[in-house]
């Protein structure tokens, strides 16, 4: 071997700038191909023929008034009046009119609670003990006493029949997600469990729940459920209902997870055994985190499922959001024929929150996958 | 601990007849039988499929047993669950895929096991932790991810993690195989230091050099049998049997 050289390695430079301009990015973006030129055309075209007239039936043409007449004038676009005449049935349904200063301050209470609930600053047990609390006050509020005997409230009672709207939307699907979610949790480590007696009844349990829609399951919740029941025992529809979505989005969420739990290497499990880590330190530690970190999307899409499925309750009496917009408008021959407008209200709410959702998912994953950056 | 099992003379790791199956015909270890002493250094090789990694990974019930005896540290291995717990305790265990924990950190990793078996308060698992972390020199590493490290990193952090409980024996299942060559030293390293800390080690890795270097014992295995175990020495330069001698024309050829 002849003498040693030394090697020399060249500096690291940055990457290219890469040119961005409107020319460009058109180019890039939009008439790339002849397949990419056309689609831009004909898109562009139907949105100048469309677009326009939409804009002009939305704000233009619209008028605010409260007076059907003016409304079924030619030329009148929305007629955004059925909202301000009709907002507080759309929102609170059936609830006594002067006492709907209760549904909403529950209401508020709720939001606010789901709000400070995905602030990473308020994580600690305090959450867990001010959920508690909220739930009783909101059900205080809307029912006006405490499990029916303390009255000390001096709260009139308002039946839960009576409940609807957007408060009836918000506590359904709360409640339904918050039991839903760790029910999924056990039930997929029930079918993955070693033991057979367990992983038969989830298995079993997914299955059923699976094979059947939900408005079946809502229905015997409903009507065929009291049968079973002894002579004098009753159980309020509600409850039944919220049971009954309970079970039925957790069979869902169950597969979710299971994916999740499905995706990770073997060796995380043994690497945790071999530590003398116990079973549920094992999953609670090792397992679960990882497994729900990679299942956030397909987690969230079963939340949003669940909040806009909680419209079906309407098939048995229960009026949320989407059925008091029914119960506004249908009983009013004046204003019935503006229920467009009315489906736009209710599809801005529905729209608001599960926008919000998935935007908040997008944050939960960001933050779960921090440490697989470099 | 019973009386019996401190006693110096007693192995610390008993295999009586063991026979394991995978599935119906799989006969993975057959009729294994192997007295371990305490403190001391195996290496177990073979070619793949003979049954070495399951042999170690039956020390620790990651993989269960249908016939036979095994005895570590005085406990047998049964179905029962706390003398498994106990022996977990006591059985440190390294990976050839390391397995660290990857949503924790470096420093949460080691802490983990201490915190929550061994019931130590944060702050004492912490200290040791650390301790740990510098004897495997990867001390300033500590509060990244797993997943932000090398290769030889990774396996040096797995290494300390596995020491954390203070184990009396320690498990290598081929600890260098997943690594890039230029990283194996650094292990390799780590594992030799560790030996001449009078730890009891079983090895099953294919580094000859590591063998020649540490172990009191080699072992080879094919088929589920042991077919020779010798001193390092012997094993190297005079194998008993045409498969051994066949094996390390192989591995040793080039």
């Amino acid at each position: 071997m002849s003498e040693v050289t030394t090697f020399q390695f060249k500096p690291a430079r940055p990457a290219p700038v890469r040119s961005e301009g409107l020319v460009p990015w058109l180019r890039a973006n939009l008439f790339g191909s002849w397949q990419s030129s056309l689609t831009t055309i004909v898109v562009g075209a139907l949105l100048a023929i469309y677009l326009p007239k939409f804009l002009n039936w939305v704000f233009f043409a619209a008028t605010l008034t409260t007076n059907p007449d003016e409304c079924r004038a030619p030329g009148v676009g929305a007629c955004w009046g059925v909202i301000k005449e009709k907002y507080r049935l759309i929102i609170f349904g059936r609830y006594p009119f002067e006492e709907q200063w209760r549904p909403l301050v529950a209401t508020a209470l709720m939001l606010t609670m789901l709000v400070v609930s995905c602030i990473r600053w308020f994580w600690s047990r305090w959450l867990a003990a001010a959920w508690v609390v909220a739930l009783a006050v909101f059900f205080i509020l809307m029912y006006g006493s405490l499990f029916g005997r303390l009255d000390v409230f001096g709260l009139t009672r308002v039946t839960t029949d009576r409940w609807g709207g957007l408060p009836l939307t918000i506590m359904l699907s709360t409640l339904s997600i918050m039991a839903a979610f760790p029910l999924s949790v056990v039930v997929a480590l029930g079918r993955r469990s070693h033991l057979p007696a367990i992983r038969t009844i989830c298995t079993l349990y997914v299955e059923l729940i699976r094979g059947v829609p939900l408005i079946s399951v809502l229905f015997m919740a409903s009507f065929m459920f009291p049968l079973f029941m002894p002579q004098g025992v009753t159980i309020d529809t509600l409850l039944r209902v919220l049971v009954g979505i309970t079970l039925f989005a957790a069979a869902y969420m169950a597969e979710v997870v299971r994916g999740g739990l499905q995706a990770l290497p073997k060796g995380q499990t043994e690497a945790a055994q071999s530590l003398g880590l116990s079973y549920w330190q094992t999953q609670r530690k090792i397992i679960l985190p990882q497994a729900l970190a990679t299942v956030v999307p397909g987690i969230m899409n079963n939340f949003i499922s669940i909040f806009k499925d909680t419209s079906l309750v309407a098939i048995v009496s229960l009026y949320e959001l989407t059925g008091t917009l029914g119960l506004a408008l249908n009983s009013d021959a004046d204003w019935r024929p503006y229920k467009l407008e009315g489906y736009l209200f209710i599809t801005a709410i529905y729209f608001v929150f599960c926008f919000a959702m998935s935007r908040y998912s997008l944050w939960i994953e960001k933050q779960v996958n921090k440490s697989r950056l470099r | 601990m019973t009386a019996q099992s401190n006693t110096e003379a007693s192995p610390i790791i008993t295999f009586e007849n063991v026979n394991k199956w995978y599935g119906n015909n799989f006969h993975v270890l057959r009729d294994i039988n192997l007295e371990v002493k305490r403190g001391e250094r195996i290496v177990i090789c073979g070619p793949s499929g003979s049954g070495k990694s399951t042999l170690i990974r039956c020390i620790n019930r990651l993989e269960e047993h249908q016939e036979g005896r095994i005895v570590v540290d005085g406990t047998e291995l049964t179905d029962d669950v706390r003398a498994i717990d106990q022996i977990r305790k006591e059985v440190g265990m390294v990976f050839q895929q390391f397995n660290l924990f990857p949503h924790l950190t470096v420093l949460e990793n080691l802490t983990l096991s201490p915190m929550y078996v061994g019931k130590l308060p944060r702050k004492e698992a912490e200290e040791r932790a650390m301790a740990q972390l510098k004897r495997v020199r990867i001390a300033e590493q500590a509060h990244k991810y797993p997943l932000q490290l090398s290769g030889g990193q990774q396996q040096r952090v797995a290494i300390a993690r596995a020491l954390c409980l203070t184990p009396k024996i320690m498990l290598f299942d081929e600890p260098t195989s997943a690594l890039d060559p230029e990283m194996i030293k650094e292990v390799l390293d780590v594992m030799v230091e560790l030996a001449k800390q009078g730890i009891t080690m079983l090895c099953v890795t294919h580094e000859m050099g590591f063998a020649k270097a540490v172990a009191d014992r080699v072992i080879f295995m094919d088929q589920g049998q042991i077919v020779e175990q010798n001193a390092p020495h012997e094993f190297f330069n005079n194998p008993q049997t045409d498969r051994s001698r066949d094996f390390l024309s192989k591995i040793l050829g080039h």
